[in-house]
């Protein structure tokens, strides 16, 4: 078993610069905490993880079957509000809330599935994204119970110790991304989902002529979001300590699509490398904001100051700067930044269709010429 | 009570359809959902409020600064961005939604610049005062928009149906690889249906910022009322959307007076009429299913 692993990891993960910088990032996530003992950065890559399993959520769904969903916020807020809910009106803990929530966002994948089947293209899109603006709606107008629009606070975090909340979001993640990748490979063996998710993306008429049971794999497919968004919802609602309707909101959808286009659309590690990309900007701007001030206190230069001061007023305004970043990006690497970086380091051999490194002359496998 | 929801069903009805035809235009031309549709009204009603506010000019100019600045900066975007990367339907997307939230830095700083806050501002009436007809209080401005949209409306009928551009844009919007078969540039009908995309989001502005005021982040909600509306018409169907526009106004003005939460609840109700009408008939209610498109 030990010797599988290590010759998997020989064989199929070391050859492959793609795969080893996927190994050393997860790595280096897991010993961070030897590293630095900062807590912002370790809240920052805490909440970055459970973006990560949003985002990998809605590759799965979006990306991998091609139901485009506007509305993955829905999801994320509706396990969000059920643990926070549950724990304002029956006490529970952390371990009952999360499954409930996530059960509840299962349910709301289903759910939004019966319409959602007769509907495809920019018709399924904006069906999606109607229900969660529709569901904030109804929490607003019912604040009695709801809390409105400041919502409930005071749910209890997940461990004691932000260190063990970090262990256990980081385990979560890591496993759920593994999840999500083997249910949308393709050329898995074992495991057809991801085949078949390919299949209805590109021609659903076809894959229901090749006898695929396409609603039964939509339904599949929505539930399979669901859960995870879910868990995504439910974990952020305990490391906030509150939730309000701002889990629902458009921008959380859009942020979604953000992470994954950028990093690159049907590709589960896209959604990672966007994440980890663009949430710094947005999470860090005004840390950066703080430090440049401190900075020119100390100055007596004054074009330095000036451009430290132009510099300073731009890192105000992060949204700026993430979209002029997206629009460059996009132009110049349309497929997303992920698949732009793969596709210059690796390189598909072209007669067994296993990956190479691009610098070499011939596949590792079957030593056709690669170029 | 009735008076008054016919009035602003008509008069934001109008409003709507004119932002409609617009999205539904580049919609059904290029196949492009621009996101950024309503945040080119955001930027016609702050030129419009900068000019006549801040540099004290008088309204005609302003106005027509307005549309003609804020046209030509979405035919320099579609030429020189949304072109680009036209055939990645999930780029599109992404860009325009980048497009308009650098729009609406863009407003947000120049507003912190000259007023000093970007809370709502509000601009002064097209022409202001009250009329009476038949005992009912009308604001002049209502009637301007629904005059200017009523014009506008017909314009733009006669030029898709009698003008050789108007049948060549359609040509396109039928199935853009024919059209060009028969030498219609293809990329020139984008151009030029992108550009009466925008001047009518300008025009929308123009009329609705008096009523609305101005406020950076005022973009969204347009936006996905002109989405519902859109759907609930039919993508690419200009007849549906004038009448989806009419329609979601009056299920806006009806929630809002007949239920006490209806502030809260007027996104909900529009949402669900859409909803609605997306399960009873899957192609809204005047929609074109292309054969590809077709389930």
């Amino acid at each position: 078993m030990l010797r599988r692993l290590f010759k998997n990891f020989r064989f199929g993960v070391l050859p492959v610069p793609g795969r080893v910088i996927a190994v050393i990032f997860f790595v280096l996530l897991f010993i961070t905490p030897l590293l630095t003992k900062n807590s912002i950065f370790l809240d920052f890559i805490i909440q970055a993880n459970i973006l990560v399993i949003f985002a990998v959520s809605w590759d799965l769904l979006a990306g991998y079957s091609g139901q485009l969903n506007f509305g993955h916020a829905l999801f994320f807020g509706v396990a969000a509000y059920g643990s926070g809910l549950l724990y304002d009106y029956l006490h529970w803990q952390p371990w009952a809330t999360i499954p409930l929530g996530i059960l509840i966002a299962v349910a709301a994948g289903i759910i939004t599935c019966f319409p959602a089947l007769r509907l495809r293209g920019p018709y399924l899109s904006l069906l999606t994204l109607a229900f969660p603006l529709m569901l904030s709606g109804i929490i607003i107008a019912l604040k009695d119970y709801t809390g409105g629009e400041e919502g409930i606070s005071g749910i209890p975090a997940l461990a004691d110790t932000q260190l063990g909340e970090y262990f256990i979001i980081l385990l979560v993640m890591t496993v759920s991304v593994l999840i999500m990748w083997k249910l949308s490979d393709a050329g898995s063996k074992y495991i057809r989902t991801g085949l078949i998710f390919h299949a209805i993306r590109e021609d659903e008429i076809a894959a229901r002529a090749t006898g695929i049971n396409t609603i039964r794999y939509k339904l599949l497919a929505f539930a399979i979001g669901g859960f995870f968004a879910g868990l995504a919802g439910a974990l952020f609602t305990h490391v906030a300590g509150t939730v309000s309707v701002h889990t629902l909101a458009l921008t959380l959808s859009f942020q979604a699509i953000i992470y994954v286009i950028f990093g690159g659309i049907v590709s589960i590690y896209g959604a990672v490398v966007g994440v980890y990309t663009l949430y710094p900007l947005i999470h860090f701007s005004w840390l950066a904001q703080r430090r440049i001030e401190v900075f020119i206190k100390t100055l007596s230069a004054t074009p330095l100051v000036d451009f430290l001061q132009g510099i300073r007023a731009i890192i105000g305004r992060p949204e700026l700067v993430l979209a002029v970043l997206v629009i460059v990006i996009l132009l110049f690497m349309p497929e997303g930044l992920a698949v732009w970086i793969r596709d210059k380091i690796e390189r598909e051999c072209p007669r067994c269709k296993l990956a190479n490194a691009a610098w070499r002359r011939e596949c590792r496998a079957c030593s056709a010429p690669l170029r | 009570m009735a008076e008054i929801i016919a009035i602003y069903t008509l008069a934001n009805g109008g409003v709507y359809a004119l932002l409609a035809i617009g999205f539904s235009l580049i919609f059904g031309v290029a196949r492009v959902i621009n996101m950024a549709h309503t945040a080119f009204l955001m930027l016609a009603i702050y030129i419009m409020f900068y000019l006549m506010r801040i540099q004290g000019w008088g309204m005609f100019e302003a106005i027509a600064v307005a549309v003609v600045g804020v046209t030509l900066l979405g035919l320099l975007i579609y030429r020189f961005i949304i072109n680009r990367v036209r055939e990645h339907h999930a780029a599109v997307l992404l860009i325009t939604i980048a497009i308009a939230m650098i729009l609406e830095q863009f407003v947000s700083w120049n507003m912190m610049a000259t007023v000093g806050t970007t809370d709502m501002q509000m601009i002064q009436k097209l022409i202001p005062g009250y009329i009476d007809i038949f005992g009912v209080r009308v604001l002049i401005q209502h009637l301007v928009i629904l005059g200017a949209t009523a014009v506008i409306i017909i314009i733009l009928q006669l030029l898709l149906t009698k003008t050789r551009m108007g049948i060549a844009i359609r040509a396109t919007a039928q199935d853009a690889e024919v059209a060009n078969l028969m030498g219609i540039s293809a990329s020139r009908i984008l151009l030029i249906s992108m550009g009466i995309a925008t001047f009518l989001a300008a025009v929308a502005g123009i009329l609705w910022g008096p009523l609305e005021g101005i406020r950076p982040g005022m973009w969204g909600n347009p936006l996905v009322i002109t989405m519902v509306i859109v759907v609930l018409g039919g993508l690419g169907s200009i007849k549906g959307s004038i009448i989806g526009a009419f329609i979601i106004a009056l299920v806006q003005q009806l929630s809002m007076f007949l239920f006490t939460q209806g502030g809260y609840l007027v996104t909900t109700f529009v949402l669900l009429a859409m909803v609605i009408v997306l399960v009873v008939r899957p192609g809204g209610l005047f929609g074109i299913m292309l054969e590809e498109e077709r389930l």
